[in-house]
């Protein structure tokens, strides 16, 4: 499955979550507890702003910016 | 809006024990992460769920109104006359010099990220903080490749055997944790005090190059939909009698926010309150001696309040320091001089910091109980 | 120490009054019940601005704007001070006539304005839905934060804590029986009253903050029909008000609601306030809200502040509605020339504290 990542294409594995797939592709975003509380991982997916990287999981064609 | 019999709000171990539990209803399993299985089992769950349980992923209900109107904020508006509160936990982090630093994640955080995807193979890790959940994570994270370098848990060697020895129980799991951790240096008694650059440094004067840092201090119950229910909390905690109802008639509560106790009274008390949902009667409560001993364990050591140096970030989302928050008495105080807890988090992450580091008292819940689209609030306000 | 005076309350009025008094050489105290700037202070939307409606209106919003301008340097940037001007926005051709008229009375006293078309409008506020007439815009109006101003203007002044009951021949008693003593009494204790049938009634507001969208909005921006709101006497009003803070998040406002006391959200009211904003700023809509509040404003019949003596040994600093963080600096003036028997900067009379109490007898 292929998502962009600031405009870059990668290929992610099914099941990943946003800020999985950034670390996996060198992006060391802010991020502290990967459960949906500390709101440091707020992405913009799909033109939508601050939506958290931990709790969405990526889908073919996503476009995340960081 | 979608009517059901019974809604429980969050599906972790309790949640789903107790949608095992009820039959005949028709139940909303309510959790906001994209998969069910909660911290522990992470998208794994182990328990199955029947045909009259209908699992609505990756909705944050933000707000509760009437009895009892949920308001999420993807899967609109849901009704049920009777509620589980399932909430979990969340952890509790120290601030220390560098614990802002990408690579490092809380514990359970870091496991979370694992099994969500994160590679981690031939990655340097250490897990440190406190709680029986270190030595899990830190087999998860070398189950997946990982060279975990050591577990660093900061209460005392004295304190862990004397609790295994009161729980032999808790033996085997133990042993079975330890041998999977074969050749990992297990430390006790010591804790981070700076990362820096992916060195890290601990209380014992060792330093370490890693790639992550897991570090968690044990765990903070979730227990804001209950506060803003009304439902009555004793000491932190939501109260429950026999039957895991809080002090709101049709409001039940099980799991974590009624005492850190883990995945067994998790169990118990989500099976029960299942049960008491459905009108039976739930066995008698396990005792809570338990909960009273793994707080006591773990008790966090009080110069971990020294670790923070004045410029050290307490409350991140507003990068507030430790000396801004010095001069003042109260939490709120804090709040409006310095936007302390203000920010998007609104206080989850820094307000149990501040009561170990200051002893403040950060709870004053209201909706939205998280982030949500201005419309969806309006929607939800503007009732029917 | 006795104080020559002591001043009830530390709201941003009771903190300015002091700071003047202070800096004239007079000894002060505060007293307070509960937080510097942890009451109305700690819930408006600290805009300050010039309002118009009528001449006294005017003349103590003028004077207090002006000298925000002239304290502003001084203040700690935690007050995130900032001129972001106010633009007053006009839906249909009516207001925009409303807007022409405005102008001509801020010309008429030497305050910057300007017209602005709709091309303009969407230019400077893309944000905005399509169809507005057009706005005006008062460039010189600006942004504070109040609890940190508050504590500020007290940073010399001694703050007890304690709860006045009971006000006593020369002086007040607190809650735990105690007095503190003063020649003089200054009763700043906004929306809550320590005097019998004083014309203050409290005029509930609600609140929302987004997280942070920079650039979203770069004034504050206020509906013209606002003034319809906040001068009218219905009982439940919403109408459009938004804020961009200096982090880049949206302060949401406002309602007014009489006859409420329990400060917990409103969720009608709430709503028709969010559908209000959306009316005039779509995209708003879809921005995080992540915390929602109340508060009271101390609302007098003909909405003026009431400023100077009560009694003996007694004045008031009160009243202030919805303008009390822009009019603390001039309330501070005309309460100390007051105290002093000095000349008040602006003409007295229309604030005087006694004038419901003359009417009444
Ligand atoms: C310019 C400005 C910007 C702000 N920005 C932010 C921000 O970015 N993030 C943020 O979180 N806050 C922000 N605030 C809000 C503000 O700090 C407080 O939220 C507000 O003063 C309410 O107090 P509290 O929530 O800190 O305290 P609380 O403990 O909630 O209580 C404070 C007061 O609120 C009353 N209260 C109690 N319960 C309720 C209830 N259910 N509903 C309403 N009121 C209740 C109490 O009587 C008490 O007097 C801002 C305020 C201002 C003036
Ligand atoms: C929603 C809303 C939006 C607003 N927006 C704006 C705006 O944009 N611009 C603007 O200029 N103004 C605005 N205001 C108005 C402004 O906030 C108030 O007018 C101003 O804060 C009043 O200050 P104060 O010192 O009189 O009152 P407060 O801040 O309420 O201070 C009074 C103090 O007295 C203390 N007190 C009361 N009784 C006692 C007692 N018996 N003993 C001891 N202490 C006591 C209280 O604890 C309190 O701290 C707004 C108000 C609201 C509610
Ligand atoms: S990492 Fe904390 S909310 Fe996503």
């Amino acid at each position: 499955m292929h998502v962009t990542i600031n405009n870059r294409d990668v290929e992610v594995r099914e099941n990943t979550t946003v800020l999985a797939a950034l670390w996996n592709n060198g992006i060391a975003a802010p991020a502290l507890c990967a459960m949906g509380v500390c709101m440091a991982c707020r992405v913009t997916i799909d033109g939508a702003r601050h939506q958290l990287a931990c709790q969405t999981e990526c889908k073919e064609g996503m476009r995340v910016e960081v | 809006m979608s009517k059901y019999d019974i809604a429980i709000l969050g599906a972790g171990p309790a949640g789903l024990a107790a949608a095992r539990a009820i039959t005949g209803k028709r139940v909303a399993l309510i959790d906001d992460n994209p998969r069910a299985g909660g911290q522990i089992w992470r998208a794994a769950p182990q328990i199955e769920i029947g045909s009259n349980i209908t699992f609505i992923a990756a909705a944050r209900v933000f707000h509760i109104t009437d009895h009892f109107t949920l308001h999420t904020d993807r899967a609109g508006i849901i009704e049920a006359p009777k509620l589980i509160l399932a909430t979990g936990a969340r952890e509790l982090f120290v601030p220390f010099p560098g614990w802002t630093s990408p690579g490092v994640f809380g514990a359970g955080g870091l496991q979370a990220l694992v099994k969500s995807g994160l590679e981690v193979k031939r990655k340097r890790v250490v897990v440190a903080g406190s709680g029986p959940l270190l030595m899990a994570v830190a087999a998860t994270l070398r189950k997946n490749g990982a060279k975990v370098l050591a577990v660093v848990e900061q209460a005392p060697l004295q304190r862990l055997l004397a609790f295994l020895k009161r729980y032999p129980s808790k033996l085997p799991q133990a042993i079975a944790l330890k041998a999977s951790l074969l050749g990992v240096p297990q430390i006790t008694g010591a804790w981070p005090i700076k990362f820096d650059g992916g060195k890290l440094t601990l209380s014992n004067g060792r330093a370490l190059d890693v790639d992550f840092l897991a570090c968690g201090f044990g765990l903070i119950p979730n227990t804001e939909a209950a506060r803003l229910l009304g439902c009555r909390i004793d000491d932190g905690f939501v109260a429950v009698d026999s039957k895991q109802m809080t002090s709101i008639p049709d409001v039940y509560c099980a799991g974590e926010p009624t005492g850190i106790g883990g995945l067994d009274k998790a169990l118990a008390e989500g099976r029960a309150a299942g049960l008491a949902a459905s009108g039976l009667t739930p066995p008698k409560s396990p005792s809570r001696a338990f909960v009273r001993d793994l707080a006591e364990t773990f008790r966090l050591d009080p110069a971990l309040a020294a670790l923070a140096t004045p410029d050290t970030i307490v409350c991140r989302c507003e990068d507030v320091t430790r000396e801004t928050l010095d001069p003042h008495r109260t939490w709120r105080e804090a709040k409006l001089q310095t936007r302390c807890g203000m920010g998007a988090c609104q206080g989850r992450i820094c307000g149990p910091i501040t009561a170990q580091l200051y002893g403040w008292c950060a709870e004053s819940v209201r909706p939205p109980l998280v982030p949500v689209e201005a419309q969806r609030l309006k929607i939800a306000n503007t009732g029917k | 120490m006795t104080p020559d005076v002591l001043i009830v309350g530390a709201g941003i009025v009771g903190a300015a009054c002091a700071r003047e008094l202070r800096n004239a050489g007079v000894k002060v105290a505060v007293v307070e019940r509960d937080l510097i700037g942890g009451g109305a202070t700690a819930a408006g939307m600290g805009h300050l601005l010039v309002l118009d409606d009528n001449e006294p209106e005017l003349a103590l919003t003028k004077l207090s704007v002006a000298l925000w301008h002239s304290i502003a340097p001084q203040l700690p940037a935690p007050a995130e001070f900032w001129k972001c001007g106010t633009l007053w926005v006009a839906a249909d051709d009516v207001e925009l006539a409303g807007a022409r008229e405005k102008l001509a009375v801020y010309r008429k006293h030497g305050l910057q304005a300007e017209l602005l078309d709709d091309a303009t409008l969407y230019e400077v506020e893309p944000h905005l839905r399509p169809g507005l007439a057009g706005g005006l815009r008062a460039p010189g109006d600006a942004v504070v934060y109040a609890p940190v101003a508050t504590r500020w203007m007290l940073a010399d002044v001694r703050v007890t804590h304690g709860r006045v009951v009971e006000l006593i021949d020369g002086g007040v008693r607190l809650a735990d029986g105690s007095v503190l003593r003063a020649g003089a009494v200054v009763l700043a204790t906004g929306a809550s009253s320590l005097i019998d049938g004083l014309a203050v009634r409290p005029r509930k507001g609600h609140l929302a903050i987004t997280d942070r969208y920079p650039g979203f909005a770069r004034h504050q921006i206020i509906e013209l029909s606002y003034l319809q709101s906040a001068q009218g006497e219905s009982n439940e009003s919403v109408a459009f008000n938004v804020q961009p803070r200096p982090t880049g998040q949206l302060l949401i406002g406002s309602s007014r609601q009489y006859g409420v006391d329990d400060s917990a959200i409103d969720d009608p009211i709430l709503a028709r306030m969010l559908a209000r904003a959306f009316e005039y700023m779509p995209a708003l809509a879809q921005c995080n809200v992540i915390r929602t509040w109340t508060g009271f404003r101390a609302s007098t019949p003909d909405k003026l502040p009431l400023i100077g003596k009560y009694g003996e040994g007694l004045y008031l600093a009160t009243g202030h509605e919805g303008l009390g963080v822009t009019t603390s600096l001039g309330t501070a003036k005309i309460l100390a020339a007051a105290v002093l028997g000095t000349p008040s900067p602006i003409p007295p009379e229309p604030y005087d504290a006694r004038r419901f109490c003359a009417r009444n007898d």
